[in-house]
C-alpha cells in the first residue's frame, strides 16, 4: 500500500487519486461518499461485462462496476486486495473497483490540462483532463459518464 | 413564503379531509340516514374549506363553497326537508367543490359555466321565505314567521326565553377567518334579535389596527330555541371570543313588550355588561333545579362543553400527528435494517452452536418477536383504509351512470379495510378503470334489464377484505356477465387468438386482459378507448397484484384484485441457483416438486414436464439468467412451478431450496435499473443481497409463448 500524501499546491483536497492497471485516475473528492474493502457481490442477470453485480451497503442496494472493464481493459479477479469506492453521481449511488486508493490530492484548476486528441476510443469520454507532477499522470475522470454503464434508473 | 407554501400544503391536505367527510355526510343523507350531527359535519366542512380558501384567495372556490354552504345551512336549519329529494344536486356540488379544491391546488381550471350552472341550481333550491339579509339590516331583522309554523317548534313556541347573550370576539376570531356578521345573522334567525353593537372600545382611526377587533355585542334574543341552539351559532368561534349566555326567565316580560327598545344604558362600560352577566349566570345556575325539564340539560351541556375543550388537548377526540410521508419511509427502511440485523444474529447463534436454552438465545427469540411487533406497528402507520378510494369511486359511478342513461346504485362494503398508503394511491387510477368498466359494458341499459327481469336499476358493488396476508378488492357488477362469444369473435378478428384454438370459459374471459382488446364497436366517451384492461392489469401488476374475473351469463361479472398488504415486505422461498441465492415470491409458487427422469420431455430445444397431463415448460434458471451453462442432468435439481399473474404456469430448475421467510424488498432502480428477470432485491440474513425473481418477466414468459403453440398440439393431439 502506498502511502497518502498530502501535496502543498492548494490547501484544500478535492481529489481522490487511485490506481487501475498501473494507471493512475482520479475523481471530485465531493463525489466519494466512501471507501472500503471488497465484498462478494450478488451477481445480476444479462448485466453489461462492466457490472460486476451488486452489494448490499447499509440497506441499499448498491451496483459495482469494474473500472478496468469500463476502461476497456481486462477484467480482474477481484480479491481481498481491492477496493470499491463509493461514488454518489446526481441520485444514484454506485461503487467503483479499483486496484487500490492512492493518494488525496490538493490541485488548482489551472493545473488541469486538455485531455489530449490521441486518447484511446471509449475512454476519452469520461477522461475530462490530466493533471500532471512529479512525472506522474493522473486523468481526471468525469463520472457521469461511468454511471452511463449501468442501465438508467426506471422512471418512476 | 416558504412558511406560507407549507400553510397553503396544510390547506390541501386538510381539504382532502374535509372532502371525504363531505362526502362521507352525503352518502348518509342520500340514504336518509343522516342525523342532524351529520348533517352539521357536512355544513363544518364545506365551511372550513370556504374559510381556508379565503384566506388564500381563492375566489371561485369561495363563492361557490358559501352558495353550497347556504343550502347546507338551510337543510341544517330543517328549512329545507328531504334532502334526499335533491342529493344528486348535493353529489354535483361537491364534485365541483372538490374539483375547484384540486384546480386551486394547482390543477385543471374548472369551465365558469359549470360553477354558475350548479350556483343557479342551488339557488333555485333555496326556500322563499329563507332570509337574504345583508348585514345592515342586522339590527332591526324580523323573526321568521315558520319558526312558528313548523310542528316541531309548535309546542315550545310557548317557552319562548329572553336570552341576554355578550359575545365579545378576540383577535384571534378574524385570525381565524372567521366572520361576525354572520354568526350574528345566524342568531337573528333564531327568533327575535335586538343587537347592540359596543363601540366604546373602538380608538381613533389614527391608532386602529384593521385586523384587531374592537366592537362587543350585546344581543337580546327572544326566542325558543334552546341553549344549545345558541351555543351551536358560535361552535366555530368558541375558542376564539368571551361569550355570555344567559336565559332570563324574569326579564321576559320586560324584553318581550319592548324588544325594539335599546336597553337602558346604551353603550355601557364593557366591564359592567360583563359582572351584570356573569351575575346573572349565577343566580341562573341556583335556580335550574326548578326550570322547565326542556331546558334542564343546558347547564349540563354547558359544562360537558367546558370539560370537552379542555380535554381535547389530551383525551377528546382521537389525537393525531400529520407527519412527512417521507419520515415514515425513512423508519420503515430502518425498521427493515433492523430485521436484517436480527435475522443475521439468529444465523451467527446456529452457526455458535450455542445450546438452545442459553439466556442469549431466550434474548435473541424475544428480539425477534419485538422486531416483528415493531414492523408491524410501523407497517400499521402507512396503512389507511380504503375507504377514502372507494368514496371517490362513488363519484365515478354518478359520472358514468350519467354519461350512460343507465340507473346505478353503488353498494360499499369492507372499506374500512386497511392498505398501504402508497398501495392506495396507485390503485385509484386501475380502480376507476374497472369502475368505469362495469357500468359501460357490465351493467345492461335499462330497457335490457327490464326484457330480462331484473329491477331497471343495476348495482356495482365495491368490497374490501384482508384475506390470508393479501388484500382483496371486488368490483362486482350485476349485467349480463361476460359475452364469450363476441369476446371470441372479436379476438380472432383481432388476430389475438387464431379459429381453431378451443379456450375455456376462463381463458375467453382472459382475453380482455389482452393489449388493444375492446369488444365495444363505437367508442364511447367513458371507456374502450382500447387502453382497458390491460392497462388495469399491468398496473395491478406492478403493485405485486393479481387480476383475475368470474362471470356468469346472465348474473354479473366479478373483477378481483388481491394485492399484497404493503409493498415494503414479502413471504419469499430462498432457493440457490448456481452458488447465487434467489427469492421466489410465494404468491407465485404452486408447488414444488423433485422430477424423476420420466418426467422430463424436449420439444426441440425446449424442455417439458408432464404434470398432471398438463405439458409444462422448464425453464432452467441458472442457465436463462447467464449465471452457468445449459445444466446437461435436470434430475438433480429440484423443481418449482410457478404461475404468472397471466395464469402463464411454467417450472423453474433450482439447485436447492432453503427456507421461507418475510423479506424486506428494496427496490433495483434507485442505484441502478431494471434487471432482467428480477422485479427487486432483498437482504437475506448474511448481509447479502438476493435478487426477487418476477415470475411476471419477458424472461419467462416469452419462454413460454414460444412454446405455446407447441404445447397446445401435444395437448391436442
Amino acid at each position: 500500500m502506498q502511502q497518502a500524501t498530502q501535496t502543498s499546491q492548494s490547501n484544500e483536497p478535492n481529489f481522490v487519486a487511485f490506481r487501475v492497471a498501473d494507471q493512475e485516475y482520479c475523481v471530485d473528492i465531493m463525489s466519494v461518499r466512501e471507501i472500503r474493502g471488497w465484498t462478494p457481490v450478488t451477481t445480476l442477470p444479462q448485466a453489461p461485462d462492466s457490472v460486476l453485480g451488486v452489494i448490499n451497503l447499509r440497506g441499499s442496494v448498491v451496483p459495482i462496476l469494474d473500472f478496468s472493464v469500463r476502461l476497456g481493459l481486462k477484467s480482474q479477479n477481484p480479491t481481498v486486495d481491492n477496493v470499491i469506492i463509493i461514488v454518489q453521481v446526481d441520485s444514484q449511488t454506485i461503487g467503483l473497483l479499483v486496484d487500490e486508493v492512492s493518494e488525496i490530492l490538493s490541485i488548482e484548476d489551472d493545473a488541469i490540462k486538455p485531455t489530449p486528441e490521441v486518447t484511446y476510443e471509449g475512454s476519452e469520454a469520461f477522461i475530462t483532463g490530466v493533471i500532471t507532477f512529479d512525472s506522474r499522470m493522473i486523468r481526471l475522470v468525469d463520472l457521469s459518464f461511468i454511471v452511463l454503464a449501468c442501465p438508467q434508473p426506471a422512471p418512476r | 413564503m416558504s412558511n406560507r407554501d407549507s400553510i397553503r400544503d396544510t390547506f390541501f391536505q386538510e381539504c382532502e379531509e374535509l372532502l371525504e367527510s363531505l362526502q362521507e355526510g352525503l352518502t348518509a343523507i342520500d340514504d336518509d340516514t343522516a342525523d342532524s350531527e351529520t348533517i352539521n359535519s357536512v355544513f363544518r366542512a364545506v365551511h372550513s374549506i370556504k374559510g381556508g380558501a379565503g384566506a388564500f384567495g381563492f375566489d371561485d372556490l369561495v363563492s361557490f363553497a358559501h352558495e353550497f354552504e347556504t343550502i347546507l345551512d338551510e337543510i341544517r336549519n330543517g328549512r329545507l326537508d328531504q334532502p334526499s329529494s335533491f342529493a344528486d344536486v348535493l353529489w354535483k356540488s361537491a364534485d365541483l367543490l372538490g374539483d375547484l379544491v384540486a384546480a386551486a391546488a394547482g390543477g385543471v381550471a374548472i369551465e365558469t359555466h359549470r360553477t354558475s350552472d350548479l350556483i343557479s341550481k342551488l339557488v333555485s333550491l333555496m326556500p322563499e321565505t329563507s332570509p337574504n339579509s345583508n348585514w345592515e339590516q342586522e339590527a332591526e331583522f324580523q323573526p321568521l314567521a315558520f319558526a312558528f309554523d313548523d310542528p316541531l317548534f309548535s309546542d315550545t313556541a310557548s317557552e319562548e326565553t329572553t336570552y341576554k347573550i355578550l359575545f365579545q370576539p378576540q383577535d384571534s376570531m378574524f385570525e381565524n377567518g372567521n366572520e361576525t356578521a354572520v354568526l350574528l345573522r345566524k342568531l337573528a334567525t333564531l327568533g327575535e334579535a335586538t343587537i347592540i353593537c359596543d363601540i366604546s372600545q373602538l380608538p381613533t382611526f389614527q391608532i386602529l389596527e384593521p385586523e384587531k377587533c374592537y366592537l362587543s355585542w350585546m344581543i337580546e334574543l327572544c326566542s325558543s330555541a334552546s341553549i344549545e341552539e345558541i351555543q351551536d351559532v358560535f361552535e366555530f368561534v368558541e375558542q376564539d371570543c368571551d361569550l355570555k349566555i344567559s336565559s332570563t326567565q324574569d326579564a321576559l316580560n320586560d324584553t318581550s313588550n319592548a324588544p325594539e327598545d335599546p336597553p337602558p344604558e346604551s353603550n355601557p362600560p364593557l366591564q359592567l355588561i360583563n359582572d351584570n352577566i356573569t351575575q346573572q349566570h349565577d343566580v341562573d345556575g341556583d335556580e335550574l333545579e326548578q326550570i322547565p325539564p326542556t331546558r334542564a340539560p343546558a347547564p349540563a351541556r354547558d359544562a360537558s362543553r367546558a370539560n370537552r375543550s379542555s380535554d381535547s388537548k389530551t383525551a377528546g377526540a382521537p389525537a393525531t400527528v400529520r407527519v412527512d410521508v417521507e419520515r415514515i419511509d425513512k423508519l420503515i427502511n430502518l425498521i427493515g435494517e433492523l430485521v436484517v440485523n436480527q435475522a443475521m444474529l439468529s444465523q451467527c447463534h446456529l452457526d455458535s452452536e450455542l445450546s438452545a436454552d442459553s439466556d442469549f438465545v431466550t434474548g435473541l427469540d424475544e428480539l425477534k418477536t419485538l422486531t416483528r411487533d415493531v414492523q408491524d406497528s410501523v407497517m400499521a402507520i402507512r396503512a389507511q383504509p380504503v375507504k377514502s378510494l372507494f368514496q371517490r369511486m362513488a363519484r365515478i359511478v354518478r359520472e358514468a351512470s350519467a354519461a350512460t342513461g343507465k340507473d346505478v346504485h353503488l353498494e360499499i362494503s369492507g372499506e374500512l379495510t386497511e392498505v398501504d398508503k402508497t398501495v392506495l394511491e396507485r390503485l385509484a387510477d386501475p380502480l376507476t378503470h374497472m369502475v368505469r368498466n362495469a357500468v359501460d359494458h357490465g351493467l345492461e341499459t335499462p330497457e335490457q334489464r327490464q326484457i330480462s327481469g331484473k329491477p331497471t336499476k343495476g348495482i356495482i358493488h365495491l368490497a374490501a377484505a384482508h384475506r390470508s396476508g393479501r388484500v382483496v378488492i371486488d368490483v362486482s357488477d350485476d349485467g349480463a356477465g361476460i359475452n364469450r362469444a363476441r369476446v371470441l369473435e372479436t379476438a380472432i378478428r383481432k388476430n389475438l387468438i387464431s379459429q381453431n384454438d378451443n379456450l375455456s370459459p376462463e381463458e375467453t374471459d382472459a382475453l380482455l386482459f389482452l393489449p388493444g382488446f375492446s369488444t365495444v364497436t363505437e367508442i364511447s366517451n367513458l371507456s374502450g378507448r382500447g387502453v382497458g384492461m390491460d392497462v388495469v392489469r399491468s398496473a395491478i401488476r406492478a403493485l405485486g397484484g393479481r387480476i383475475s374475473i368470474n362471470s356468469e351469463p346472465g348474473l354479473g361479472s366479478t373483477f378481483s384484485i388481491s394485492l399484497p398488504l404493503t409493498l415494503a415486505v414479502l413471504d419469499g422461498m430462498v432457493v440457490e441457483v448456481a452458488q447465487q441465492k434467489l427469492v421466489i415470491p410465494i404468491a407465485a409458487i404452486i408447488e414444488t416438486l423433485l422430477p424423476n427422469t420420466n418426467n422430463f420431455h424436449s420439444i426441440g430445444h425446449q424442455d417439458v414436464i408432464f404434470i398432471r397431463d398438463t405439458v409444462i415448460p422448464v425453464v432452467d434458471l441458472g442457465n436463462i439468467l447467464g449465471f452457468r451453462p445449459p445444466l446437461e442432468n435436470l434430475t438433480k435439481c429440484v423443481l418449482i412451478l410457478l404461475e404468472s399473474d397471466l395464469g402463464v404456469q411454467f417450472a423453474v430448475l433450482v439447485d436447492a431450496i432453503h427456507d421461507q421467510r418475510q423479506l424486506v424488498i428494496k427496490a433495483l432502480e434507485e442505484n441502478y435499473g431494471e434487471v432482467a428477470g428480477a422485479a427487486a432485491a432483498t437482504i437475506l440474513g448474511d448481509g447479502r443481497i438476493a435478487l426477487i425473481l418476477d415470475p411476471n418477466d419477458r424472461l419467462f414468459i416469452g419462454h413460454r409463448n414460444a412454446v405455446t403453440t407447441d404445447s397446445r398440439q401435444i395437448a391436442n393431439g
